[in-house]
C-alpha cells in the first residue's frame, strides 16, 4: 500500500480544496499572501497553483532563498580563502555561480582555486579528512533546516577537539540565517532605529516554511500573529498542503483572526525537533547579519560560540567581511523580487541578459531563486 | 535549499541509517533524530534525517479533508441529496 503522505498530491482532494478556497475567497476583497520559502515557490510553479486560485487571491514570493540573501561580502571572503595556497573551498552547488562584484566562486575556480560541490556539511568534513594537506573551508549557507545539519557537524567536531580527533584543517564560513526574526523585522510597520532595511509591504497572510518549522516548531512565529496581527499557516510542499494552508489563511482573514496554524501536522511538532534546536543553541550565538539586497537585520545571523571559534574560518584566517555597498551593483531587481515588491517579469534583465546560464543576480542562480523558478515554469499569475 | 524528501528507513546502525525512496537507497545521519526506527518515514535534508513523517497523522488529515469536502458538497447538493 502506498504511504498516506503520497496522497497529498491527489488531484481530487486538491479540486475539492480549491472549491472551498473559491467559496471562502468570494466573501473577501483582494488578498495578498506571501510565502517565504524557495521550495514553496517551486511547488507553486510546478503545479501551476497561481492559475488555479481565485482572481482576488495572489500569492507572492518573499525572501525564501538562503543562497539569494547571502551577502556579496561573504562571497568575497569565500573567494579570498579559496584562492589561498593549499586551500580547498566546499559549498552547496547553488552557491558557486552566484554573481558577486569581483567574481563568483566558479570564477575563482577558473583562476586556479580548488572549489568543490558538496551535498552536506559532512561531505565537506570528509574532504578535510581525505585531504590532510589542504585547508578545507566549508562555505555554509542555509536557513534552520540546513543550519541543524551544520550544527550537528560542529557539535561532533567540538567533542572531537576535546578527544584530539577533530581535523585541524577544517573550518567554515557561517552565512546561515534565522527566519522568524527576519520576518518580524521586515513585516513590522515601524522599524527600529538601527534597521536600515526596507520593509515588506503589508501582507494579508503568511504561508510559513514547512521544513524550517520541522526544526523550530510553531512557537517562534507567534509574534507575527500576536504582535503584528498577521494570519500565519505552516504548510508542507505538496499541492494539497499548500491549498490547505491558503484555505486556512482565508478563513482566518474572513473571521478577523490572526494565529499560527499548523497544517503540516504530519511533520511539524509544536516544539519542533528538540535535539536539533538544542544542537543549534549549543554551537551558535545569534548576531546581526546582512541579507543581500535587503540590509542588516538584528539577530538573524549565526556565529560559532567561543568554544567553536577554532572552526570559524573568518577568525582562523583573519579575513574580514566588510559590509559592501556594492551588493546591488548588478542592476537587476533581485532585491525587490525578494521583498515581493516586484515580480521577476518586471526586471528589465529577466529572460534577456539574465538567464540561468548567464545570471545577473542571485535569484536566477539558485534552484530556490524566484527568478530561476519563474524562468522554468513561467507565470506570475 | 530546504527540500527534504520523505524516505523509508530500512536499516539503523548507531547514528547512521539507510533510507530508501523509489528503489534508491542512501546513507543518512540520524544525529538529529536519534529515536528513528526501521520502518519510519523520515524527511531527509542534506544527508540528515531531520524529522519523522507521522503516517497516522497524515491519514487523519486526509480523512478530515474528505469530511469537510463531503459536508460542503452535501449542503450545496442536489434536490434528492441527503441535505445538510
Amino acid at each position: 500500500m502506498a504511504p498516506a503522505h503520497e496522497a497529498f498530491r491527489d488531484k481530487e482532494l486538491l479540486r475539492r480544496l480549491l472549491g472551498s478556497i473559491a467559496e471562502e475567497a468570494s466573501r473577501l476583497g483582494p488578498v495578498r499572501l506571501m510565502h517565504v520559502c524557495g521550495t514553496h515557490e517551486r511547488s507553486v510553479g510546478r503545479f501551476g497553483l497561481r492559475s488555479l486560485l481565485p482572481r482576488n487571491v495572489r500569492i507572492v514570493a518573499g525572501p525564501g532563498c538562503p543562497v539569494c540573501v547571502c551577502p556579496a561580502s561573504d562571497i568575497r571572503a569565500a573567494r579570498k580563502l579559496a584562492l589561498r595556497p593549499n586551500a580547498m573551498l566546499a559549498s552547496f552547488g547553488d552557491m558557486l555561480a552566484v554573481p558577486a562584484p569581483g567574481g563568483s566562486l566558479l570564477d575563482a575556480r577558473a583562476e586556479g582555486a580548488e572549489v568543490r560541490v558538496v551535498y552536506s556539511a559532512y561531505d565537506a568534513l570528509a574532504l578535510a579528512r581525505e585531504n590532510p594537506g589542504k585547508e578545507v573551508v566549508f562555505f555554509s549557507v542555509g536557513f534552520e533546516t540546513t543550519t541543524a545539519t551544520t550544527a550537528a557537524v560542529l557539535s561532533s567536531l567540538g567533542q572531537g577537539a576535546k578527544a584530539g580527533t577533530a581535523p585541524h584543517n577544517f573550518s567554515l564560513i557561517s552565512s546561515n540565517r534565522v527566519v522568524p526574526p527576519a520576518l518580524e523585522a521586515l513585516l513590522s510597520p515601524r522599524r527600529g532605529a538601527t534597521d536600515e532595511a526596507p520593509a515588506i509591504p503589508a501582507v494579508d497572510g503568511l504561508v510559513l516554511p514547512g521544513h524550517v518549522s520541522v526544526i523550530i516548531g510553531t512557537e517562534p512565529y507567534r509574534p507575527l500573529a500576536e504582535r503584528l496581527g498577521i494570519p500565519c499557516a505552516i504548510s508542507g510542499f505538496e499541492p494539497v498542503d499548500l491549498a490547505r494552508g491558503i484555505l486556512d489563511l482565508l478563513k482566518q482573514i474572513g473571521s478577523g483572526r490572526a494565529q499560527v496554524s499548523n497544517v503540516y501536522t504530519r511533520a511539524v511538532l509544536p516544539g519542533g525537533n528538540e535535539r536539533a534546536r538544542a544542537l543549534i543553541s549549543e554551537v551558535y550565538d545569534t548576531a546581526d547579519a546582512t541579507w543581500r539586497g535587503i540590509g542588516r537585520l538584528a539577530g538573524t545571523g549565526l556565529v560559532p560560540k567561543p568554544a567553536y571559534r577554532s572552526f570559524d574560518a573568518l577568525a582562523k584566517f583573519e579575513v574580514g567581511t566588510e559590509v559592501g555597498s556594492d551588493d546591488e551593483a548588478t542592476g537587476c531587481l533581485c532585491a525587490a523580487v525578494m521583498l515581493g515588491t516586484a515580480e521577476s517579469e518586471d526586471c528589465p534583465l529577466f529572460g534577456g541578459p539574465c538567464r540561468p546560464e548567464s545570471p545577473a543576480g542571485p535569484c536566477m542562480v539558485s534552484d530556490e531563486g524566484t527568478c530561476r523558478i519563474r524562468y522554468e515554469y513561467g507565470g506570475a499569475r | 535549499m530546504c527540500v527534504a524528501a520523505p524516505m523509508r528507513l530500512v536499516s539503523v546502525e548507531g547514528e547512521v541509517g539507510q533510507a530508501e525512496l523509489g528503489g534508491v537507497t542512501r546513507k543518512v545521519s540520524l544525529a538529529l533524530l536519534p529515536d528513528a526506527a526501521i520502518g519510519d518515514y523520515v524527511l531527509v535534508h542534506a544527508g540528515f534525517a531531520i524529522g519523522k513523517v507521522d503516517e497516522e497523522e497524515a491519514r487523519l488529515t486526509l480523512e478530515a479533508i474528505d469530511a469537510i469536502s463531503d459536508k460542503r458538497e452535501a449542503s450545496g447538493g442536489t434536490d434528492d441529496g441527503p441535505g445538510a
